[in-house]
């Protein structure tokens, strides 16, 4: 790939077709399109409009528990710092967690469900539907749904219904219908293509509540937007906290959402280093892995052009990664955009290391991370040991990590 | 520049009667028997044929296609292998007019000036990539135009009379009107309202309008073809196919066989279309 021209500032995009470079776009069947031209009039309505600001902050205090806390992460710091001296190093800096996980439904993943209800809300929309990875979506969508009176109708991999059963019985509760999806791997991916085939047959009444900073224009924009409240709440609380910008920011990418709300506020504070974590899951050597922006080409899928696992004919492929959140062959269209103009820097991190950074976490912090967010500390555990002491690190901490509990003692071969 | 298209929806014109345009899926559920299939189409009565290029994620096909779609990558279809097909279908017959229809992705991936070419080359007439709206037509659309190959645009019951003539714009060969909102392969919309729609696009265009999306039997390619200058059918023709394979893909009868009946059957009821009409 060329290498796109440095921009004046990296946080102007997408143009109004909805490209961020060659990235993004509106890549649906016709009759998608004129709801998706509507969401994007709504969209363009409300996001300067005060009342819906207002309505909007109000939830997320009240509601959801923001702001959400930057944690100094005194343990893990302490920790890597006896790394780095057993090294002969001597260093090790300050990591911060964006605490997340203390949000209700206990990831990120609320704060775009609240900003999407209000606008189906606003749209007269009358039913609800979501595509869940982990679940975690899944969950926060039914509890929007649920807290305004909307159906829910959540599509889930079958492979992750099985593996992340504690959040498919939320949804139950929460009064959602959960449909397993049997196609491919029964994946993200999976999931994605039967909520499309859904709203392309319901498209009268039904919102599609996307739960990534990915499809097509303008889902990317919105979900980044929403989720932007994390950045830009670092970015005061670590001026506030330490009186001065992090030398290194840290969020682990699978569509995406929670990394882009993290990174997008801090894209223009150019001293600032941003690393995306996918998941390498068990190596880039073969196919078990969702990579997509380390070992992937840029194609079509789901509305958007990004970064893509991709057989040499064009076909999509099902990747793998331990993380039910992160298994998913593509990635939002910005972060593709982020990587090619280099101002972003995307790294895999596997299985294994997750799974270790999950322990280390839980043992030394009293912190249960998801396992999603366990990608990027462990990326965190291995840089930090060799910066100094007296620079600083923030990682998102994206969610908890209540929900993987069965997958971790599976890995470590421990029954529950 | 005339196609392939224009020539047969003019000479169908010409007989009064509406074409009957047959889906398949190339490589469903191999290369040969895909291609015996094919070539048993223009014999059954089929008048334009749409080559189903496989794809990993359908996401507006129904479960029969993605099935068939699937059938196809497995049994290692590509999209070489499917113009490949088109090229020697083209060697027995050079009338019978070939759209090829599928998603974007393998196309990109290929190349797609390096795709036009090619499609040219196997003597393809005509494309419908069904995730290319209007408002990418810089991808695909206006080069393939440029190449001399028909861009066959789909418009749906969400396609309302201000968005109309965007859809129409750049499109070529003839109209696909998809009736109704859903994946392929659903049940038939109330004809009625079919007709109406069909009226309703001719009031922005001189091209000829198809309908699909749900036609499965003479019976009902009679009555839409009562009203539209063309009927599609696919879901039918890919279950006629899925019908005689066994559960582990064996062919317990001759699918080339099979699709020919159905589509006879589809064909009387294509040209009894406009003899009732009159009634």
């Amino acid at each position: 790939m060329n290498k796109p021209a440095i921009p004046n500032s990296f946080r102007t995009g997408p143009d109004e077709q909805g490209m961020f470079g060659i990235f993004g776009g509106r890549f649906v069947a016709e009759t998608l399109m004129p709801l998706i031209l509507d969401l994007e009039r709504h969209w363009n309505e409300v996001k300067d409009d005060g009342d819906f600001k207002a309505e909007l902050t109000d939830l997320s205090t009240h509601y959801a528990g923001r702001p959400s806390k930057l944690y100094f992460a005194e343990g893990l710091t302490r920790h890597l710092r006896e790394v780095s001296a057993a090294k002969g190093l001597g260093g090790g800096a300050k990591v911060y967690f964006k605490r997340e996980d203390l949000n209700h439904t206990g990831s990120h993943k609320i704060n775009n469900c609240l900003g999407q209800i209000l606008l189906a809300k606003r749209m007269g929309k009358k039913r609800i539907i979501a595509e869940t990875g982990a679940g975690q979506h899944g969950v926060a969508s039914a509890t929007v749904a649920a807290r305004f009176g909307f159906p829910c109708v959540v599509y889930m991999g079958a492979t992750d219904v099985a593996r992340q059963s504690p959040n498919v019985f939320r949804m139950k509760l929460l009064g959602a219908e959960v449909r397993p999806v049997t196609a491919g791997h029964g994946t993200l991916k999976d999931a994605m293509n039967e909520a499309l085939r859904d709203w392309v047959t319901n498209v009268e009444d039904t919102y599609y509540l996307i739960g990534t900073a990915a499809g097509p224009h303008p889902y990317p924009e919105l979900v980044r937007d929403f989720q932007s409240v994390i950045g830009i709440e670092a970015r005061a609380q670590i001026l506030e906290q330490e009186g001065r910008l992090p030398d290194t920011i840290i969020a682990a990418v699978g569509g995406g959402s929670n990394a882009i709300g993290l990174f997008h506020p801090f894209l223009d504070d150019r001293s600032v280093k941003i690393i995306g974590i996918e998941a390498g899951g068990r190596g880039l050597d073969g196919i078990e892995h969702c990579a997509s922006m380390n070992a992937g080409a840029p194609g079509v899928l789901h509305g958007n052009r990004t970064y893509l696992l991709q057989n040499a004919d064009g076909q999509i492929m099902d990747g793998h990664s331990i993380s039910a959140g992160l298994d998913y062959p593509g990635v939002g269209p910005e972060h593709s955009w982020l990587r090619d103009s280099g101002r972003v820097d995307y790294v895999p991190v596997l299985d294994d290391e997750a799974l270790e950074a999950f322990q280390l976490t839980t043992r030394v912090e009293g912190i249960i991370p998801a396992l999603e967010s366990a990608h990027a500390i462990a990326h965190a555990v291995k840089i930090v040991p060799a910066m100094d002491k007296d620079q600083i690190v923030i990682v998102n901490l994206s969610g908890r990590g209540d929900k993987d509990v069965h997958t971790v003692a599976n890995m470590l071969g421990m029954e529950i | 520049m005339t196609t392939r298209i224009d020539r047969r929806m003019a000479k169908l014109k010409a007989e009064g009667r509406p074409a009957l345009v047959t889906y398949f899926m190339g490589g469903d559920p191999d290369y040969d028997t895909s291609l015996s299939i094919m070539k048993a189409l223009p014999g059954a009565g089929s008048d334009i044929i749409e080559l189903g290029m496989p794809f990993s994620d359908p996401m507006a096909d129904g479960p029969a296609i993605q099935a068939a779609g699937l059938r196809a990558l497995k049994g290692g279809q590509t999209l070489v292998k499917t113009l490949k097909m088109a090229s020697e279908f083209r060697a027995t017959d050079n009338e019978t007019p070939i759209v090829l229809m599928g998603y974007y992705n393998p196309i990109y991936i290929h190349g797609v000036d390096r795709f036009l070419g090619d499609a040219l080359a196997s003597g393809i007439d005509g494309l419908i990539v069904v995730d290319l709206p209007p408002e990418m037509d810089e991808e695909l659309c206006i080069p393939a135009l440029r190449a001399g190959i028909n861009f066959i645009r789909l418009a749906t019951p969400t396609t309302d009379d201000k968005r109309l003539p965007k859809v129409l714009q750049n499109t070529s060969g003839f109209v696909y009107y998809v009736s109704m909102t859903g994946i392929t392969g659903s049940a038939l919309a109330d004809t009625g309202k079919v007709a109406a729609a069909v009226g309703r696009i001719k009031g922005h265009t001189d091209l000829p309008v198809c309908v699909g999306f749900g036609v499965k039997t003479a019976e009902q390619a009679r009555i839409i073809g009562a009203s539209a200058d063309g009927v599609v059918v696919g879901t039918a023709i890919v279950n006629a196919v899925a019908n005689v394979l066994g559960p582990k893909g064996e062919k317990t009868a001759d699918p080339a066989e099979a699709v020919a009946t159905l589509v006879s059957g589809l064909s009387q009821g294509v040209r009894a279309a406009r003899l009732a009409a009159a009634e």
